[in-house]
């Protein structure tokens, strides 16, 4: 099936202020948005796409100018995919604290003039569900048909359904958790040091040294991308391929997987900002709806409304948000009585399995959406 | 008499369960036990499966269903969360017996349990002929299928007593789905096909 084609996004102002969970506001921003297919007169066909840790509004088909620039999660999106352009309308921005438009670090600060940087206040998932809730008043949607994400999409999905549970006919959450692991706190915080002790960091305001934390950056990312990966994938891709077919006793790229890591890393260090990936890093680790409830999560999906269906989907070989993760969720939804179906897809690509096209998967989503009425 | 989709014990099944009742279904198959007792009996209704094909037909129904492995238990799931949890011909391919029993009545206040019962007279019949038996209730070759428990009627009522299940109702149907009526157990366990049960806690 062909996918949507040609897109183009635009940029929605908000003037009222923000007010963040960690105290700080944001006196105004934007929001680069994407949408995709047709507001139907009730409003009721909107499904909102959450983005992860380095997503943006670009989901799904290419700019007229761009035509190799794929939206994210392009395989999922367009006529006759499980999100259905002929039947929805698909809405996807680029959060605030962002890189890809929206209002973040490297956009200026209105009382200085002067980039954000390091002074942008710290946002949270609940920050950004607040954000899409005034982004949903702008196009007059009441209710979104579904709120869908993977990974920290997926912790916006559960918050969108918690904090604003009447505006949620179906959630969709994928790969993802509760609230982090130790493990997974670990990983962000080995990402942000490389960052902030990259000599091009200046305490975050690197833009106005004309520099950019470029080695921390790569680092954090060939960091989280092993993290992204199974060992059986990456052992079936890479092995212990050299890619001069014998050693050469140096520290130069040898292993096909040294290649691939430094490559992954350069890609992302040249169009991603590092005051964005700390802050992202940093909402994933605080992300703790049950904090509401001194920890029971059970009570705060109790928060969550009786007619909402919930869609959770794990992968079994992803153990950066592992199955188990997922399954707390469940559980919590069926301790209050929820309507609440769960998969656990067996796909080989680890955490980055939510970002596959496979037929069941995708099946899954595509039956569970064909539920909604219109 | 006309069957729900040539499963006569899903009749019996909706008889027992009452409007507005949380039901579990474990080993849901595509959903169709539970499509009927929300279509019949407007019950608030999940399932449990492990296959995929079967995952994604529940979906596709609109029924909650959750992805878990029977012989793992039932962590997901709260004490006295349902008032039905139902097991519909699948004890006889659950390994853990006695946990799997514990389990559904720790979520449920009621089991409802169904199997084919191995001492029916055509199964007996075919051992004595030499051939494991084959049949509407027991219907794959010895060597395809999930079943790992070939029990009967008496024995399953043994194993009740013994872990103090109380059995609040008994239907035992033949191969044609119709009711068996018979004053002693014995010719029950003889003449019944497939048998159906509801199970409480000792009080």
């Amino acid at each position: 099936m062909p996918g949507i084609g040609v897109v183009e996004s635009q940029r929605i102002h908000f003037s009222e202020p923000l007010h963040l969970r960690s105290g700080g506001i944001l006196p105004s921003f934007d929001l680069a948005v994407e949408t995709y297919g047709t507001l139907n007169a009730a409003k009721s066909n909107a499904i909102l796409v959450c983005h992860a840790l380095s997503g943006h509004h670009h989901i799904a088909g290419h700019y007229a100018d761009q035509p190799n620039n794929i939206g994210w999660w392009d395989n999922i999106i367009g006529p006759g995919r499980p999100l259905d352009t002929d039947k929805f309308f698909i809405v996807g921005l680029n959060n605030p604290g962002g890189c890809h438009g929206s209002t973040g670090p490297s956009s200026l600060n209105p009382a200085t003039g002067k980039p954000w940087g390091a002074d942008f206040p710290m946002v949270a998932v609940v920050d950004w569900v607040n954000a899409q809730a005034r982004l949903a008043d702008v196009f007059g949607i009441d209710q979104w048909a579904a709120v869908m994400g993977g990974s920290l999409g997926g912790m916006q999905a559960l918050r969108w359904s918690i904090t604003y549970p009447e505006r949620v006919r179906n959630a969709l959450i994928i790969a993802s958790a509760p609230k982090l692991s130790a493990q997974n706190i670990a990983f962000n915080d080995v990402a942000r040091q490389a960052i902030l002790t990259d000599p091009d960091f200046h305490g975050g305001h690197y833009y106005e040294h004309g520099t950019r934390p470029l080695r921390g950056l790569r680092l954090a990312r060939m960091l989280g991308h092993i993290t992204y990966l199974s060992n059986d994938q990456m052992g079936e891709k890479f092995g212990r391929e050299l890619r001069n077919n014998a050693f050469s006793f140096d520290f130069d790229v040898e292993f096909e997987i040294e290649s691939y890591l430094r490559y992954q890393g350069d890609k992302f260090a040249g169009y991603f900002d590092a005051n964005t990936y700390l802050l992202m890093t940093k909402a994933l680790d605080y992300f703790d709806p049950a904090r509401l409830d001194d920890g029971d999560l059970v009570k705060t999906m109790a928060r969550t409304h009786a007619e909402t269906n919930f869609l959770v989907a794990s992968f079994t070989t992803d153990w950066r948000f592992s199955p188990a993760r997922s399954r707390e969720i469940v559980a919590a939804l069926l301790a209050n009585g929820r309507k609440v179906s769960y998969a656990e897809i067996d796909l080989n690509y680890g955490h980055d399995s939510f970002l596959m096209e496979d037929a069941h998967y995708h099946g899954l989503v595509a039956a569970f959406l064909g539920n909604i009425k219109l | 008499m006309t069957h729900t989709l040539g499963r006569p014990d899903f009749d019996v099944i909706a008889s027992w369960v009452k409007p507005g009742h949380r039901v579990l279904d474990l080993g849901c198959g595509d959903g169709s036990l539970l499509k009927r007792l929300i279509e019949v009996r407007d019950v608030q209704g999940w399932g449990v499966e492990i296959d995929d094909a079967n995952i994604l037909a529940a979906v596709k129904q609109g029924i909650n269903v959750i992805q878990s492995n029977l012989e793992n238990g039932l962590a997901d799931f709260a004490d006295d969360a349902f008032d039905h949890v139902v097991l519909s011909r699948t004890l006889q391919t659950v390994r853990h017996t006695e946990t799997i029993l514990r389990e559904m009545l720790r979520v449920g206040k009621e089991a409802v349990v169904s199997f084919p019962n191995f001492a029916y007279w055509k199964n007996l019949r075919s051992v004595l002929d030499g051939r494991m038996p084959v049949s509407e209730d027991l219907p794959y070759q010895w060597y395809d299928s999930p079943n790992v428990r070939f029990f009967t009627l008496l024995d399953f009522e043994a194993l009740c007593t013994q872990m103090g299940l109380i059995i609040r109702e008994r239907q035992v149907l033949d191969e044609a789905g119709n009711p068996v009526v018979a004053d002693e157990a014995r010719d029950l366990n003889f003449l019944g096909s497939l048998a159906v049960y509801r199970l409480t806690r000792p009080r």
